[in-house]
Parts: structure tokens; C-alpha cells; sequence
């Protein structure tokens, strides 16, 4: 019972920007260093792993393309969170982070198929082809589009806050088909071969840069995710600080 | 909710001929195909399939931001929300988008053999297309509401609706379409696609007037 108290009174903690302001302060160097590093290493380990013997040097593209693209469908399902939060547990803070998770997300996704494309025109021999899975993370991109554009079209906070909510989680659909595209239909886009049941296919000394740049992708995430939290935060106080101003202004020349 | 549906239908015929311009535009998107790839025949009766559903996609899209508009303007709207202790909203929200789709969806399913037509298109892929059409265009509607229900209190939400519902409506079109083209081309299946396609409407029909419920309930306060 008592652990249940304690854990309801951390909740709601969590749910007080002014908290969660503390600790992003307090968080942030020490996160944003640790990207720095992870980054650093993960890059001179990409620079170190030897070349394809098919691909020659284009398979270093890898070492950015699968970060983004795990992000790309990572932040998605951030943002669902955050929607259920917002709907089911009315919690504050969701908002703010599915608010500040959708540009960047929808940035990682751009970049995936940005470098995607430059790693098909060598290999595939085009920049694009209407493949499942190319094809969904396009949708995907869309969607983010979509959710930012009607996130900005609604004023009131609250309001526009349920309603991305409601379309994120309806949304939400297109995430098992991106990752199953690739299983379902044959594609040209080879399936998943870094985590599945049977060890990974890829040769350990281009795994491990790729894991090193995964976590440091993720980090990098993390970092901007709650730096906006923050910007979102404070750009919300400064609309209230206003309206506050402009209400006491208007009284003073009343008087 | 019988009545609310005969309203809707009433409303959906007289006002300002809003199934006459759907039919129209449906009619001008696939008039103006022949001019964009030029006027050969093997090529349209091969497309056409694809140009039929885009052409009615586009044009459910059109009537979208109609769906709770008129309602919300002349108040009515509210009404329904408030009686939602005494029906469900969702099935409100479902009964509305069925009488939206038969007003202003079913009329372009009705016309669609006709341009099929227009598309050279052999017969049987004429019946698949408009049977597809059938299944298929009930899912586009249902998933508009979430968008129409989520944009109703902005003043500009025609276009946003398009915007954010045509990502969603992707795998409509594609299932439609290759059961359209499955019962022509003979290694393709007709069967499978078409199932698939009346699962997604079957499973927005629940999903979508939900979802459209929760969003009008948060826009109404």
C-alpha cells in the first residue's frame, strides 16, 4: 500500500513543470556530455570498421541510416505514450512532450530517408522505389507533418493537446506495418537483421559500431526531446507572463 | 438514431447541391487524366482502376470538413454531445458518417461504372472496381470523421483534413486497387485484397467514430 502512495506521489511529482524544470537543469549538461562522448566514439569506431566486401565503403551509411530510422519509429511511439498520457492520466506534462517530440521526430525520419536514398543510389542502383517499407516510412513522415501542422493550428493548448492526441494514437497503426513491411512482402528493402531470433547476420565489427551509434542517436534524441520540453515550458510561461501583463495593463488605464 | 439518420440524409440532399459538386469533381479529376498521359486506350484501360479510386478518395476528401461543420454552426452539435448520456456519441458519430457516405459517397460509387467506361476498362474490372468502391470507400469516410472531428472547431479545417487523413487512408487505396486489378490479372488474387480491404472498414468503423467521439467531446467545452 505504502509503495503504491510513494509511487502515486512521484507521479504527480513528475507532473509539476516547475520540478521537472529543476531537474532538466540539473540533467541536461550531464546527458548532452554523454551524447557528446558516445557520439565520438561511435563515430571513430564507424571510421575504423572495415569496408564491405560487397559494398565497399557505402555500408558505413548504415551506421547513421539505422539510428534514424529505429528513431524515426522510436519517437512515434514516444508521442503515443505521451497521447495516452494526455488522454487516460490528464498528465500536464504529456502534452509538452508530444508537442516538442514531433518536429524532431519527424526531422530523424526525413534524414533516414535522406540517407536512405543515398545508400540505394549505389546499391539499388535508384534513388527510390515504392517499396513497403520506403513507402511507410514516407507515410510516417506525412503523418508527422500532419500532426505538426494541426498541433500548430489549434491556439488553446489544451484543446490542440487532445486533439493530436487522438490523432497520434489513430496514427499509431502505420508503426507494426513499418516494422513488418519488411516481413510481410517481399521487398527490395532487406529484413530486419541486427535484432531477431537467431543472432544477428551482421559481422561483430560492423555491429558494434552500429550499436555504439544507435545508443548515441538515442542520447541525442533525449537530449533535444527535453531541451524542447524545456523551450515548450518556458514559451508557454512567457504566453501566460504576457496575457498577465496585458490584463494588468488594461486594468491600470481603466482606473 | 433512425431519425437522426433520415435528417442527416435530408439535410445532406438540400443543402446547396453538395452531392451534385462531388459527382462533378469526381467527373473532372478523371476527364482530366486522359489530357495529363495522353489518349491511349491500353494505357487508360490499365490504370484506370487506379485513377477511379484516386479520383473518389479525392473526392470523399472534398465533403469531409462538411461532417460536423453544418452541425457545430447551427448548434446542433452540442445537442447531440449532451443527449451522449442517453446514446452513445460514437454510435451518433457512426450513424452520421453512414448517412454522410450514403448522400455524398454512394452516389460516386453509382457513377463510377460510367467513367469506368470513359477509362476503357473491360467489364469485369468495371464490376471489381465498383465493387471495391463499395467496400472500401465506407473506410475513407470513417477515418475522415477522426480528421473532421479533430479539426471542427477551426475555421479553415477543409484543407487540414485532406492533409491529415490521406496518410491514413494509404492502405484503402492500396488494397483497393489491387483487388480491382486481381480480378483481371490472373496471377494476382481477387479474394484476399478484398477481405483485407473489408476488414479496414470493419475495424475503422469501430475505431474511427471512437476516436471521432473522444475528439468532439474535448472541442466542445
Amino acid at each position: 500500500m505504502s509503495e503504491t502512495v510513494s509511487k502515486t506521489a512521484r507521479w504527480i511529482d513528475w507532473a509539476n513543470p516547475t520540478r521537472f524544470m529543476t531537474f532538466a537543469a540539473a540533467f541536461l549538461p550531464w546527458l548532452g556530455g554523454l551524447t557528446t562522448l558516445v557520439l565520438a566514439v561511435g563515430f571513430w569506431m564507424s571510421m575504423q570498421a572495415p569496408d564491405d566486401y560487397q559494398q565497399g565503403a557505402t555500408v558505413k551509411i548504415m551506421f547513421i541510416h539505422v539510428p534514424f530510422a529505429w528513431l524515426s519509429m522510436m519517437c512515434y511511439t514516444i508521442m503515443t505514450l505521451a497521447a495516452l498520457g494526455t488522454l487516460v492520466w490528464r498528465h500536464p506534462l504529456a502534452d509538452v512532450s508530444a508537442k516538442a517530440a514531433a518536429p524532431i521526430g519527424a526531422v530523424f525520419t526525413a534524414l533516414a530517408l535522406v540517407t536512405g536514398s543515398l545508400w540505394g543510389k549505389p546499391m539499388w542502383g535508384t534513388w527510390w522505389v515504392w517499396d513497403a517499407r520506403l513507402t511507410s516510412v514516407f507515410v510516417l513522415f506525412l503523418m508527422y507533418l500532419g500532426i505538426i501542422a494541426l498541433t500548430r493550428a489549434i491556439d488553446d493548448p489544451a484543446k490542440s493537446a487532445k486533439a493530436t492526441a487522438i490523432l497520434t494514437l489513430v496514427g499509431f497503426i502505420n508503426i507494426p506495418i513499418i516494422k513488418f513491411s519488411v516481413d510481410w512482402w517481399n521487398t527490395l528493402h532487406q529484413p530486419a537483421s541486427v535484432l531477431r531470433m537467431g543472432g544477428s547476420t551482421i559481422d561483430p565489427s560492423l555491429l558494434w559500431p552500429l550499436l555504439v551509434m544507435a545508443i548515441g542517436f538515442t542520447l541525442l534524441f533525449f537530449t533535444l526531446h527535453m531541451q524542447a520540453m524545456r523551450n515548450e515550458i518556458w514559451r508557454r510561461r512567457v504566453v501566460a507572463m504576457r496575457r498577465v501583463a496585458a490584463r494588468s495593463a488594461e486594468r491600470r488605464t481603466v482606473q | 438514431m433512425g431519425a437522426l439518420f433520415i435528417r442527416d440524409i435530408r439535410l445532406g440532399l438540400r443543402a446547396g447541391g453538395g452531392v451534385l459538386i462531388g459527382i462533378l469533381f469526381f467527373l473532372a479529376v478523371i476527364t482530366v487524366v486522359p489530357f495529363g498521359v495522353g489518349p491511349d486506350l491500353k494505357l487508360l484501360a490499365r490504370i484506370g482502376a487506379a485513377m477511379l479510386w484516386i479520383g473518389a478518395l479525392l473526392a470523399t476528401l472534398l465533403g469531409l470538413d462538411r461532417l460536423f461543420q453544418a452541425d457545430r454552426d447551427d448548434g446542433s452539435l452540442d445537442l447531440l454531445i449532451m443527449a451522449s448520456e442517453r446514446h452513445m456519441l460514437a454510435l451518433t458519430v457512426l450513424i452520421k458518417c453512414l448517412a454522410h457516405w450514403t448522400v455524398s459517397v454512394l452516389p460516386l460509387v453509382v457513377a463510377s461504372p460510367l467513367l469506368g467506361l470513359f477509362m476503357n476498362m473491360e467489364p469485369a474490372a468495371i464490376g471489381a472496381t465498383t465493387l471495391t468502391l463499395l467496400v472500401g470507400t465506407p473506410a475513407i469516410t470513417l477515418i475522415g470523421a477522426v480528421g473532421a472531428a479533430v479539426a471542427v472547431s477551426l475555421p479553415r479545417g477543409g484543407l487540414l483534413v485532406s492533409v491529415i487523413i490521406l496518410p491514413l487512408t494509404v492502405p484503402v487505396l492500396i488494397f483497393g486497387v489491387s483487388a480491382s486489378y486481381g480480378a483481371v490479372e490472373d496471377p494476382a488474387p481477387f479474394l484476399a485484397p478484398f477481405l483485407i480491404l473489408a476488414a479496414i472498414t470493419l475495424f475503422f468503423a469501430v475505431l474511427g467514430p471512437l476516436a471521432a467521439a473522444a475528439a468532439l467531446k474535448s472541442s466542445a467545452d
